[in-house]
């Protein structure tokens, strides 16, 4: 019975959670001038309406799912990744290195490598902070925020010099961008005239893995109870320390490959500004998913459609598509407002109560219950708040 | 109603469901003024439910609460401590990283002023709350510094300091010394004289002391009310358990002889950087229960995590079967054979928001036994937890509940089914009937003894001295760091070891 209210409750909470984001959003478009309506239906539907909309969509879903998956997995263990927009530029300098300058190989042992080579190096430098934290006690918040800085310039410098396509230069654009991969490094597309290729097969593999992974293996129970008891899983004879850097080093690995991905699945050269905010969506991504492969893939539909329909109502309705960032924002907010009043005891306690006696009521003749529940909520949600 | 005197607190009908548990069941009890009440009730029976609906920590599902005769609604702690309830909750609710009088200060909105926190005033207050009522804390100490006793202490003083006359005191004595629990007896005897105090024990012996009436909880259910006097503690205890409950005793046939661990000269710090153990020295054989005895806060702690590799060894030796495991990884001790019963059993005993099921392998979750490769065997797991949970009589609502979520006595037993079920060759057993009603501390003695047939050597580091004699082989006392007396048990008394616990030895004690 109080699980059935848990579930209403929840999904009662979301759903005043999403209401509020709409909102917020709706503010601004008004103040934009735009009809808001308008704005989310294009937003909403449009991306859905055809097989390029849909496939453009599992195209943003990949890094997302990626990265959220690592997010899970460091945050579950104890440790706040922020780096992982670095780790996605580690990667993909690393397997656009192995793609350019290995020898001529056949694909099937290329790709491979190219795509552990930019998990390496999401891996390594991730490490660096899970490192700094597990010896030295220095806060991931920072150090990991301070790596993206690193890598970032390194990113840069890597396209601006020692990498740039020699075409470029001769040509003398010098657009900072390597030079396209062998074939044999590409990921194969899996439409014929669409962009989706087969790293979302390897992205839903990777989610089942990481459940089992965490959850069925003595591996994931040792980095989950270092995140979620420090103090008994040292006692229970788990190395908490280790714990943190190889969470730390997976989290980097799939940030790493995410990047790998992105470089011979779509661009099939190291461009700029590869990793677009996947680092920081992948984080939103994660944390609607409740840190849990089974949110994460399709909170990642539900971002990669909130992208797609950003550039859609760009072009037909010429809103701006860094409204996007607008929408995000005000969904990160309600995620963490709806998170707080989902794990208020006291809210659920009243929202039960409330639920009970209407059911009692409704037991005893007249039938009321369900209407409003979300309504309700928000009414108890600010009488919390004197 | 804010500064009104609470004259009577009465609760009508209160009923509380979990999943899958029925907590509290139509419970009706009242308090009058100045009335000391004591509940008393085996673990899980609800108490500590009932003490957070009157808190306003959780909502009943039936039932009302009463103030002097006006029914009233805590929405939070908030609204019970305005109308001058105040709890000592059974697990601490204090914030480690902050000093005593921040935890103060943090439920003291008349001392935060805009940007300004009143910290001098906030000191001020628990001096004179502490000296008033002779309960001595330092105000600038962190949290995490302090010992359990200690943490008890500040609990109390937090309370009153934010002005409760209600005091709601949930297991207040089962981590204080024999010597603090008197005091703490005397102090709520004369306390009661201007609050009404509704007060949770296991020992009996207490609650015959100190209250005027008593309740027993049952499943949930009010099995007794009366008043105290003219109850003698073995009659409660059969009102209680349903049966006659006799605590075994050690025959004292004493060790094997052989030693099996053998600690020397250790030196290891506490938090706070001093050394806890100052050259410790003491043996254990093989098949025997030495029983150390001190007052808590003489480096029982310290010694314990010592043992299990939780804690630096500056210098010295600890010798298991003649191998050293000064300074060896927690994993490597315990798969050597040691086991640990921890002092700390929310945070360290168990991984709160695991699931029983999975806090049970928390030492063994890489065996083979439950590990193929590396994935978990849940067949086994489960199998495991059922079986544990049946012989320790685990109560709880399924082995799938988070384990932070169960009674105090039962997340004990979690700890103690795991730790007995390994069969350890040495066992650090610290306080470990803390918490336990008189069936299960009853239980857990004859599994104690048990094992020290089987051969286990059982370190058992308590304060209650009636353990102590009822278990040991032999006694050793621990004061400041160093043990200065070791003697079988047989040779000693309840006043000896008072007076070497207290650091008087030699021929004062003799
Ligand atoms: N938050 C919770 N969620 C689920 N079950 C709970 C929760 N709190 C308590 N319970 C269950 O309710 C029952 C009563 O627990 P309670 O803590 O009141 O017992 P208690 O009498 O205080 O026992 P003890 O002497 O061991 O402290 C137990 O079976 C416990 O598992
Ligand atoms: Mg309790």
């Amino acid at each position: 019975m109080k699980s059935t209210y848990r579930a209403l409750y929840i999904f009662a909470i979301s759903l005043a959670a999403a209401l509020a984001a709409i909102l917020l959003g709706a503010v601004v478009l008004e103040i934009l001038g735009k009809d808001p309506l308008a704005v989310y239906k294009v937003i909403l539907t449009e991306p859905l309406k055809d097989l390029f909309g849909l496939t453009e969509i599992s195209v943003r879903m990949v890094p997302l799912i990626l990265v959220a998956l690592g997010i899970a997995i460091s945050f579950r263990s104890g440790i706040l990744n922020i780096g992982a927009e670095g780790q996605i530029q580690m990667g993909v300098i690393a397997a656009a290195a192995a793609a350019i300058y290995l020898p001529p190989l056949p694909k099937i042992v290329i790709l491979p490598l190219v795509l552990v080579a930019g998990a390496l190096a999401g891996a390594i430098w991730a490490s660096i902070a899970g490192w700094l934290k597990a010896k030295l006690n220095v806060s991931e918040l920072l150090s990991t925020v301070m790596l993206n800085y690193i890598a970032a310039q390194l990113y840069g410098f890597l396209l601006r010099g020692p990498m740039i396509d020699p075409a470029e230069l001769q040509v003398g654009s010098g657009t900072p961008q390597s030079v396209r991969l062998p074939k044999a490094a590409w990921i194969d597309r899996i439409i014929p005239g669409m962009r989706l290729h087969y790293g979302f097969v390897i992205a839903i593999v990777l989610a089942i893995l990481v459940y089992v992974f965490l959850w069925r293996t003595k591996w994931g129970y040792a980095l989950r109870a270092a995140g979620a008891g420090p103090k008994a899983a040292r006692y229970g004879g788990i190395k908490v320390e280790t714990c943190l850097i190889a969470a730390m080093a997976l989290a980097g690995a799939f940030a790493g490959l995410a990047g790998a991905i992105e470089v011979t699945g779509l661009h099939r050269r190291a461009i700029e500004g590869i990793s677009s905010g996947y680092g920081f969506s992948g984080i939103v991504v994660a944390l609607f998913g409740g840190l849990h492969p089974a949110g994460i893939v399709p909170s990642a539909f539900f971002f990669g459609l909130l992208l797609i329909g950003a550039d859609m109502t760009q072009r037909i309705m010429s809103v701006p598509a860094n409204m996007v960032l607008v929408l995000q924002g005000a969904v990160i907010l309600s995620i963490i407002a709806a998170k707080m009043l989902i794990a208020d005891q006291y809210l659920f306690e009243r929202f039960a109560r409330m639920l009970e006696k209407r059911g009692r009521k409704a037991a005893g003749g007249k039938t009321k219950a369900g209407a409003g529940k979300a309504g309700a909520a928000k009414v108890d949600r600010r009488r919390e708040q004197p | 109603m804010n500064n009104e005197p609470i004259h009577s607190l009465a609760v009508e009908g209160i009923t509380k469901r979990f999943p899958g548990i029925l907590a509290c069941d139509s419970i009706s009890l009242d308090v009058g003024e100045h009335e000391i009440l004591a509940i008393v009730g085996e673990n899980g029976a609800g108490k500590t439910t009932l003490m957070n609906i009157l808190m306003g920590l959780y909502q009943p599902d039936e039932g009302k609460i009463l103030i002097n005769g006006r029914e009233v609604h805590f929405r939070t702690p908030v609204d019970a401590y305005a109308t001058g309830i105040g709890m000592v909750h059974q697990h601490f609710m204090l914030v480690p990283n902050l000093t005593v009088a921040e935890n103060v200060l943090l439920g003291m909105r008349e001392f935060q002023k805009f940007l300004w926190q009143d910290m001098e005033g906030v000191r001020k207050r628990i001096r004179e709350i502490s000296e008033r009522y002779n309960l001595p804390v330092q105000p600038d100490a962190y949290i995490w510094q302090l010992s359990v006793g200690e943490q008890q202490r500040v609990e109390l003083v937090k309370t009153l300091c934010l002005g409760a006359r209600f005091l709601i005191l949930d297991e207040p004595t089962s981590a204080l010394t024999p010597q603090e629990t008197d005091d703490l007896i005397a102090l709520l005897k004369r306390m009661s004289s201007d609050l009404s105090i509704i007060f949770i024990s296991h020992k009996l012996a207490e609650v015959t002391a100190l209250s005027d009436r008593i309740a027993i909880l049952r499943q949930g259910k009010v099995v007794y009310r009366g008043t105290t006097s003219g109850q003698s503690v073995s009659n409660l205890a059969s009102l209680m358990t349903g049966h006659e409950v006799v605590l075994p005793c050690n025959e004292c046939t004493g060790g094997s002889g052989e030693t099996i661990l053998e600690i020397r000269n250790l030196k290891v710090r506490s938090d706070r950087g001093f050394f806890a153990l100052d050259g410790l020295s003491l043996s254990l054989q093989k098949g025997e229960i030495l029983g150390l005895a001190g007052v808590s806060g003489n480096g029982q702690r310290e010694l314990a995590d010592a043992l299990a590799g939780l804690r630096k060894v500056e210098s010295g030796s600890i010798l298991f079967r003649k191998k050293e495991l000064a300074n060896k990884s927690p994993r490597s001790i315990i798969e050597a054979g040691i086991g640990y019963i921890p002092e700390d059993r929310n945070e360290e005993g168990i991984v709160p928001p695991f699931n029983v099921r999975d806090n049970l392998i928390l030492k063994d979750f890489r065996s083979k036994h439950f590990c193929k490769g590396p994935f978990f065997r849940f067949d086994e797991t489960r199998q495991n937890a059922e079986e544990l949970q049946k012989r320790f009589d685990i109560r709880c609502a399924s082995l799938n509940v988070a384990a932070g979520s169960l009674s105090g006595g039962n997340i004990q037993k979690v700890i103690l089914a795991r730790e007995l079920a390994r069969k350890p060759e040495v066992l650090i057993a610290v306080y470990p009937t803390r918490g336990l009603d008189m069936g299960a501390e009853e239980f857990i003695h004859e599994r104690l003894l048990e094992l020290r047939s089987q051969g286990t050597a059982i370190l058992l580091i308590s304060e209650e001295l009636d353990e102590l004699l009822n278990l040991s082989d032999r006694i050793a006392v621990i004061f400041k760091g160093k043990i200065l007396a070791t003697m079988p048990t047989r040779e000693t008394s309840k006043k000896k070891l008072g007076l070497l616990m207290a650091g008087i030895s030699g021929e004062g004690a003799a």
